[in-house]
C-alpha cells in the first residue's frame, strides 16, 4: 500500500474549505475528528485480514475542550509513513484507486488534526507498531500549514507490552460533545450496527466504565478488491490527467490496459470518431481530442465493469447486527445484485428489525449508510431519504402520512456501497441521486417491504382468529338462549345446539 | 287472532334457524332493506312501498353479535305477545341489559333490532307487544273522540272542544277509537308554539276545523290517527309547518306518504290527501317574510330529497318550490309571520291560503 502512495499539491485547502470537511460548528467537529479516526482503522483492518478491535475515549480537558484517543488493532503504519499520513492534507492511498473504502479522499484524519491544531495549538499525537519484533513509535506532529509539511516536534520509541500491532492516534480539539441523534454515542453504535465483525469500545467524558459493542460475527466481510475505472464514468478533466499519467506509449493500449472491460475492438472504436491514430501516444492528445474520445466513449458499446470489487455487508450480517442491538419482533435484510451507475459498481441493502420494544406511535428510525459509514447529517437532502419517503409503505402494513417517514415500530438501515459514492458535497453527508441508484433503492425498499408486509399479515391473522375466537364464545351462547326460550327446548337440546353451532363456526373460514 | 299469528311467525323463524344449525348449514335472517333506495311512490295508492330489495343476514363472525341480539329480541317479543304485556322502546332496551354480552350500549342500536324484527314479520312493532313513548300529538277543535274506559268498557266520549287552553293527546294506540264531528277540514300544524296561538283563540271555532299539533316529524300514531279521522269523517288535511327543507321534505312527506325506514307499514300509516297549506317558497316573497339564510345541512338535504326522495321526483309542483328554495337560498318559519302583528297568521295569512286550497302543494 506504501507503494501506490503519492502528493496531491494542495495546500491551506483545509483553512478555506473546513465547512466542506464537516467542521463547520464545534459539536460537528468533535464527531468528524472521531468518525475519520474510526473509518480509517476499520479500513486499515480489513486490509490487513484483522477482526477490528477499537477503542474510543473522549477526555473532557477544559470547558469545550476534548482530547480525542482512537485505538485500533490494525497492522500497524511504518515509521516513515507516519509524519505524512496525520501531517499532510490529501496525502492517501485511496485517492487514486477505485475500491469500496470509508475513507474517499484522503483529506480525513489529517484534517482532524489540523483543526485540532489550530482550535488548540496541541500537536497530535500517533503512536503505532507495525511489527511485533519491533518497538512502537511514538510522534508528535504539527502541519505547516503553509507548505502542507508536516513538523515533527517529538519522536521516539514506546513500550507497548500487550499488542503485537495496531495504531493510536490522539487529537486534542476544541469541541462540544452532545448526546443524541447526531452524537458518538449514537454514530459508533450505528457503525457497530452495520460493521457486525467490529468489536468496540468507548469511553465517554466524565464515565469511568467504557461502553461495549460486541462483535456478533466472527467473520471479515469479503475482501474489496481494487478496479480500474470504467470507461462510463470517465470525464474529459481526469482523461486528460490519466492520458498524462499512463505508462503506455499507444493509444489503444492505454484504453485497454487504463480502464476496466475494454479489450481491442472496444479500444478502436473509442479511438475511430477523434481522427487519432491507434498508435498515437497518449501524452500528445489535445483537450479538444480528448473530448472526441469521450464521445467516442459514448458511442461504444462497453460491458459493465466487474462488480466484485464490491463487500455488500450481507443479508445474514444485517440481521445479525440488528439481533446484536435492537430488541424486536421481527428481523429482515435485502442485499440487492451489484447494478452500475456512471462506470461505477454499486449495490443496494436495506435491514430492518420491526415490533418489540420500538416505539410503535413515532416515525421509523432511519439509518443511513455508505460504504458502511453511518450519514448523520442532511437526512433531507439524500436519495435514501427521498426512497423511503416515496416508497408506499401503506401497502405493507405501516401508516405513512404524504412526503413523510411512515409510523411504526421499526428501525430500517439502508446501505449503498461503491467504489464511488457520490456524494452531494466533500463532507459527505448525503448521496446523489443518480437514476440507478433510486431505481435500485426502491426495489431493495419494495422487497423488505414486502417481507415486513408478510410478517404484519401473519400478526393481523392470528389477531383475527383470536377475535374470531373470542367472538363466537361470547355471543353464541344468547343464540342458544333465545331459541331455548322460544321453541322450549331443553336444557341438553340446547346445549347440543350451542356445541354444534361452534363447531360449525370454528371450522367456517368466513370471518 | 293477531296474537296468534305472530307467536306462529316467531316461532317458525326460529324452528328454521334450529333446523339450519343442526344440519350444519349457516342459519340467516331475511329482511326487506329499510331506506329510501328501496321505496317506490305509488300516486295511485298514495304511499311510499317496499321495492322487495332484501338483506340476508347470515350468521358469521360478523354477525353473531346482531344476530343473537336479533333472536332474543324475537324471544322478548313472544314473552310479551303471549302474556298480553308491552313495553316501550326504552323499557326493550332496559330489558337487554340483562342479557350480559349481548346488551345494548345505545337505545338507538335495539332500536334498529326493533325495526328489523318489524320488518322481518311485516308486521307493526304495536303488534309485537312494543309501544313507541314519544307523544302522539295533540288535538283541539270541532271533534269528539270515542274512546273506552281501560277497566270498565266504558264509552268515553271525549269533547275536543272542552280542553280549554289545553288539548286532548293522541293516544299511542289509535286502532280503536271512534270519531264525531262535523268540521270542515283538520289542519296540521308542525309547532306547539303555532298550535297554541291557534287554540288560544279558538280559531277551530270561527273556521270550523279540527287542529292537530304535530310536535315535528310526526309519529306513527299521529300519522294513524290524521289517516283514520280523515277516512272515516272525509275531511281535507291541510298542513302548516316551517318554509325549510326539513318542513317539505321530512316532515310533510312523512306524514303524507310515510317514511323510508318504516315502508313495510306506510300502507297504515299515511296519509295521502293531505295537502301542503304552506309555508311556500312563494309565500317569503307574497308575504314578505322575514328570513335566515339556508344552512349547509339544509342545502344538503334539499339537494338530496331532489335526488334520492321518489315523492319529490314524482311531483314536478315539488320540485320547484325546492328549487326555488335553494335559489332564494333562505328558509322561513311559521312564527315569522307575526313581523306583520302577532294576530295577522290567523286574520290574514290562513284566511287568504284557505281561500284556494286548489293552490296548495300535492
Amino acid at each position: 500500500m506504501a507503494t501506490e502512495q503519492r502528493e496531491i499539491s494542495v495546500s491551506e485547502f483545509f483553512t478555506k474549505n473546513r465547512h466542506l470537511l464537516g467542521f463547520d460548528s464545534p459539536t460537528k467537529a468533535l464527531l468528524t475528528t472521531i468518525k475519520e479516526a474510526v473509518d480509517n482503522s476499520l479500513d486499515a483492518c480489513e486490509e490487513a485480514g484483522i477482526l477490528p478491535e477499537l477503542r474510543v475515549e473522549i477526555h473532557t480537558v477544559g470547558e469545550n475542550r476534548y482530547r480525542v484517543m482512537v485505538e485500533d488493532n490494525g497492522p500497524g503504519i511504518v515509521k516513515e509513513q507516519i509524519p505524512r499520513i496525520f501531517g499532510k492534507l490529501l496525502y492517501g492511498s485511496k485517492f487514486h484507486r477505485l475500491r469500496q473504502s470509508r475513507g474517499q479522499q484522503g483529506i480525513g484524519i489529517s484534517a482532524a488534526g489540523m483543526y485540532g491544531q489550530l482550535t488548540t495549538g496541541r500537536p497530535v499525537v500517533i503512536e503505532s507498531r507495525a511489527n511485533r519484533r519491533r518497538p512502537a513509535h511514538h510522534y508528535e506532529l504539527v502541519i505547516d500549514t503553509v507548505r502542507n509539511e508536516p513538523v515533527i516536534k517529538k519522536e521516539r520509541e514506546a513500550e507497548w507490552p500487550d499488542k503485537a500491532h495496531g495504531t493510536r492516534v490522539e487529537i486534542e480539539l476544541e469541541g462540544i460533545y452532545k448526546k443524541g441523534r447526531h452524537g458518538v454515542e449514537s454514530y459508533l453504535r450505528q457503525t457497530a450496527l452495520a460493521n457486525p465483525h467490529v468489536s468496540l469500545e468507548y469511553l465517554a467524558p466524565g464515565e469511568t466504565e467504557p461502553m461495549v459493542f460486541p462483535r456478533a460475527i466472527q467473520e471479515l466481510p469479503a475482501e474489496a478488491l481494487a478496479i480500474k475505472p470504467h470507461p462510463y464514468g470517465v470525464e474529459v478533466g481526469m482523461l486528460m490527467r490519466m492520458l498524462k499519467d499512463t505508462k503506455s506509449r499507444q493509444l489503444k493500449g492505454f484504453f485497454q490496459s487504463e480502464f476496466s472491460r475494454v479489450g481491442p475492438k472496444a479500444a478502436l472504436s473509442i479511438i475511430e470518431p477523434s481522427g487519432l491514430q491507434p498508435t498515437t501516444s497518449p501524452r500528445r492528445v489535445s483537450p479538444e481530442k480528448a473530448e472526441k474520445l469521450i464521445e467516442g466513449i459514448r458511442h461504444t458499446k462497453i460491458p459493465s465493469p466487474p462488480t466484485n470489487c464490491l463487500s455488500p455487508i450481507g443479508e445474514e450480517q444485517l440481521v445479525a447486527g440488528l439481533q446484536q442491538q435492537i430488541e424486536a419482533d421481527f428481523y429482515a435484510a435485502v442485499t440487492r445484485h451489484p447494478s452500475v451507475y456512471r462506470g461505477n459498481p454499486f449495490q443496494v441493502e436495506v435491514g430492518l428489525a420491526y415490533g418489540g420494544k420500538l416505539p410503535a406511535d413515532e416515525l421509523i428510525t432511519l439509518l443511513r449508510y455508505a460504504n458502511r459509514v453511518p450519514l448523520q447529517y442532511q437526512a433531507g437532502a439524500c436519495a435514501i431519504t427521498r426512497s423511503v419517503v416515496t416508497t408506499k409503505w401503506k401497502s405493507y402494513g405501516l401508516q405513512q402520512s404524504r412526503g413523510a417517514l411512515p409510523t411504526g415500530p421499526m428501525l430500517l438501515m439502508v446501505h449503498l456501497a461503491s467504489v464511488w459514492v457520490p456524494f452531494t458535497s466533500e463532507s459527505k453527508e448525503a448521496i446523489a441521486g443518480y437514476d440507478e441508484i433510486i431505481k435500485e433503492l426502491r426495489l431493495a425498499l419494495q422487497e423488505i417491504g414486502r417481507k415486513l408486509a408478510r410478517h404484519i399479515r401473519r400478526g393481523q391473522r392470528e389477531r383475527d382468529a383470536a377475535k374470531k375466537r373470542a367472538y363466537i364464545e361470547r355471543y353464541i351462547p344468547h343464540i342458544g338462549v333465545a331459541l331455548q326460550e322460544i321453541l322450549d327446548l331443553s336444557d341438553r337440546q340446547e346445549k347440543k345446539l350451542v356445541a354444534t353451532l361452534t363447531d360449525t363456526m370454528y371450522r367456517s373460514r368466513k370471518v | 287472532m293477531a296474537q296468534k299469528k305472530v307467536v306462529r311467525l316467531i316461532t317458525r323463524e326460529a324452528k328454521g334457524i334450529h333446523d339450519k344449525i343442526l344440519a350444519r348449514k349457516s342459519p340467516s335472517l331475511k329482511m326487506p332493506v329499510r331506506s329510501l333506495a328501496n321505496v317506490s311512490y305509488r300516486p295511485a295508492k298514495g304511499y311510499f312501498q317496499l321495492k322487495g330489495k332484501k338483506k340476508e343476514r347470515t350468521l358469521s363472525v360478523g354477525t353473531v353479535k346482531t344476530f343473537a341480539q336479533s333472536l332474543r329480541m324475537m324471544s322478548l317479543c313472544k314473552q310479551l305477545v303471549e302474556t298480553d304485556d308491552i313495553a316501550t322502546k326504552r323499557e326493550a332496551y332496559y330489558v337487554s341489559k340483562n342479557w350480559d354480552e349481548a346488551r345494548f350500549n345505545e337505545q338507538s342500536e335495539s332500536d334498529a333490532v326493533m325495526d328489523d324484527v318489524e320488518a322481518l314479520f311485516g308486521v307493526n312493532r304495536e303488534q309485537l307487544g312494543f309501544i313507541p313513548e314519544e307523544k302522539g300529538g295533540e288535538v283541539a277543535g270541532q271533534l269528539i273522540v270515542i274512546d273506552h274506559d281501560r277497566e270498565t268498557g266504558e264509552e268515553l266520549r271525549i269533547d275536543c272542544t272542552r280542553f280549554g287552553s289545553g288539548a286532548y293527546s293522541i293516544p299511542s294506540k289509535v286502532e280503536d277509537l271512534g270519531f264525531e264531528t262535523d268540521a270542515k277540514f283538520i289542519l296540521a300544524i308542525e309547532t306547539a308554539g303555532m298550535f297554541q296561538r291557534l287554540v288560544k283563540h279558538s280559531w277551530w271555532r270561527k273556521t270550523n276545523s279540527i287542529l292537530i299539533s304535530m310536535g315535528g316529524v310526526p309519529t306513527r300514531a299521529c300519522r294513524r290517527f290524521i289517516r283514520r279521522l280523515s277516512d272515516a269523517k272525509k275531511l281535507p288535511v291541510y298542513v302548516f309547518v316551517d318554509g325549510d327543507p326539513y318542513g317539505y321534505g321530512n316532515i310533510y312527506r312523512t306524514l303524507k306518504v310515510g317514511s323510508g325506514n318504516a315502508a313495510h307499514l306506510n300502507e297504515f300509516f299515511c296519509v295521502p290527501q293531505a295537502r301542503f297549506l304552506g309555508v311556500t317558497p312563494q309565500d317569503i316573497i307574497d308575504y314578505d317574510l322575514p328570513t335566515h339564510p339556508l344552512k349547509e345541512v339544509d342545502i344538503k338535504r334539499a339537494k338530496d330529497s331532489l335526488k334520492n326522495d321518489p315523492f319529490i321526483q314524482h311531483h314536478k309542483p315539488w320540485q320547484k318550490a325546492i328549487q326555488q328554495l335553494i335559489k332564494m337560498g333562505v328558509r322561513v318559519e311559521q312564527q315569522a309571520l307575526a313581523k306583520h302583528g302577532l294576530n295577522y297568521v290567523m286574520e290574514e295569512y290562513l284566511p287568504n291560503k284557505l281561500a284556494n286550497t286548489k293552490a296548495f302543494l300535492p
